[in-house]
């Protein structure tokens, strides 16, 4: 059975014009990464501006007098704490806990939030949605008409000053501003992203977002920037440790393992989820998500075992735990990953050890992310 | 860039290159495997005076996004690394064929050099193999 042909963005055309090596990803035709390289376009971004296409992520929007509490149903952060033109990192979790997806809410009014979901998850997020909601308000899915732009880096907001007359740069973190003309283009912009850096993500109708794209590319490459894929969007976000759905978060991990306690507000209302969360706080966390930093030569990858202890030559250890990220980390010179390990391993500085392909090489656990910006 | 295959090198299905001189052979990646690739951050090599044998795996070589193996054209001993690369690793990137050389062995067996692909033959691999 051949696998069904890639979806491909409003921007596929651009990729290719440029160079990009593409990737299926999530069903998916995404660049990799363009002429450059994923090291070249990870420094870029952290050193000026990375320019990166995430029109494969899905756009649902909640409207009508049931909007908020539906909202509120699903998600674990306080949604009630949003004034119009706020928005905040969630996850949305089954009834025992586990983790459906992590996503951003946007409250545009208090009949109309946008919910931005992984790309991977855009199905089974709608169903789930409806599921739980009912008939209390209108959830439309805007993913295939809607394209989305994350503009991140140091130099990202006075290279878009160049293209929008909008305060742009006046936006506060996790704030968005709708119907703002850039370059041109009618778009929403929002100061979020997925980097670690400064930025914005911008939403437009697929049939803009090639121009748009044009425009921010000439911007940032003034700017010392540029295109930036997958790879370095991979690399970017994982020494900024932040999670990604389907590695570090799945349906059997739950938040408060992955750190996520910070998203979960037990006093928010009655979201799915509560009861088996609350539970879990108080029996305590059996295992955590943990950050490492390889100490010997090795990259300890995604699907990795942990041992407590370095297996002795030929024996066979039990593992305790596994790799969900890892790789090198340009920015911060050191290969770093994350795991799940025993609460008791996940204090920091405990050192852990991880068979790199029979290699074991040992890691010293780390709180907070690899990189934050100066 | 993949089109990168000097003539007078041989070549295997795994993306190596060996250039044979006399009973020396030294080994690397050809371009069309370090396309695949992107940056390598680390590499492995086998020790001087390690043996390795054709079609085994003699090494890794990791990249940003993952880690691939190294399997050896020919059987013979290590005489050589590049020990350049633990430092230099984006040699590899810049220069598949001149100074990103993995190592160098001396052939246990010369007739196993036999069995290894031209430059053009290998472009004609790499072509019907393309996706």
């Amino acid at each position: 059975m051949n696998a069904p042909e890639p979806q491909r963005t409003s921007l596929h055309a651009s990729h290719v014009a440029l160079g990009a090596r593409m990737v299926d990803f999530a069903g998916w035709s995404m660049p990799v990464s363009y002429k450059g390289g994923i090291l070249a376009e990870h420094h870029a971004t952290r050193n000026a501006i990375g320019i990166f296409d995430t029109s494969h992520m899905g756009e649902v929007h909640f409207r009508g007098p049931g909007a908020e509490a539906s909202v509120q149903r699903i998600v674990t952060n306080a949604v009630g704490k949003l004034r119009d033109g706020a928005a905040q990192y969630a996850v949305a979790c089954h009834e025992h806990g586990g983790i459906v997806d992590d996503l951003i809410v946007y409250r545009v009014k208090s009949d109309h939030f946008l919910i931005v979901v992984n790309a991977s998850n855009i199905q089974k997020d709608l169903d789930w949605f409806r599921a739980a909601t009912g008939k209390a308000c209108d959830i439309e899915d805007a993913s295939p008409g809607t394209s989305m732009i994350a503009f991140q880096g140091p130099q990202a907001l006075a290279a878009l000053s160049t293209l929008s007359k909008a305060p742009l740069s006046q936006l506060p973190s996790f704030h968005f501003a709708t119907d703002v003309e850039v370059a041109g283009v009618s778009c929403w912009v929002a100061r979020t992203g997925y980097t670690g850096e400064d930025g914005v993500e911008l939403f437009t109708d697929a049939g803009n977002a090639p121009r748009l794209w044009d425009a921010l590319v000439e911007a940032a490459t003034a700017h010392g920037g540029g295109p930036a894929g997958l790879g370095a969007r991979d690399t970017l976000r994982l020494e900024a440790r932040l999670s990604l759905y389907g590695n570090d978060l799945d349906d059997t991990t739950s938040p408060l393992e992955a750190g996520l306690g910070w998203v979960v507000k037990f006093d928010a209302g009655d979201f799915i989820g509560k009861s088996a969360l609350l539970a879990q706080k108080q029996a305590g966390l059996k295992r955590k998500l943990a950050g490492f930093v390889m100490q010997g030569r090795g990259i300890g990858r995604h699907g990795y075992p942990i041992f407590e202890t370095a297996p002795t030559e030929g024996a066979t250890g039990t593992p305790v735990g596994i790799v969900t990220s890892g790789g090198p980390g340009p920015t911060v010179g050191k290969n770093i990953g994350m795991g799940y390990v025993p609460a008791a391993l996940a204090e920091p500085g405990t050192r852990i050890f991880v068979d790199c392909r029979g290699k074991i090489t040992d890691a010293e656990v780390l709180k907070g992310p690899f990189y934050k910006r100066p | 860039m993949s089109d990168n295959i000097p003539s007078g090198l041989l070549y295997t299905e795994d993306h190596e290159w060996a250039r044979v001189e006399g009973k020396l052979v030294t080994i690397g990646i050809t371009q069309f495997a370090v396309d695949q690739l992107g940056d390598v951050t680390q590499v492995d090599l086998p020790r001087e005076g390690d043996t390795i044998k054709k079609g085994d795996v003699f090494g890794s070589v990791e990249s940003v996004k993952a880690v691939s193996d190294l399997f050896a054209p020919v059987s013979g001993k290590v005489v050589k690394t590049n020990t350049p690369l633990a430092d230099s690793p984006e040699y590899i990137n810049e220069e598949p064929y001149d100074q990103g050389w993995l190592i160098q062995v001396e052939l246990s067996d010369p007739s196993e050099t036999e069995s290894l692909m031209e430059s053009d033959a290998y472009e004609t691999f790499l072509q019907e193999n393309a996706d």
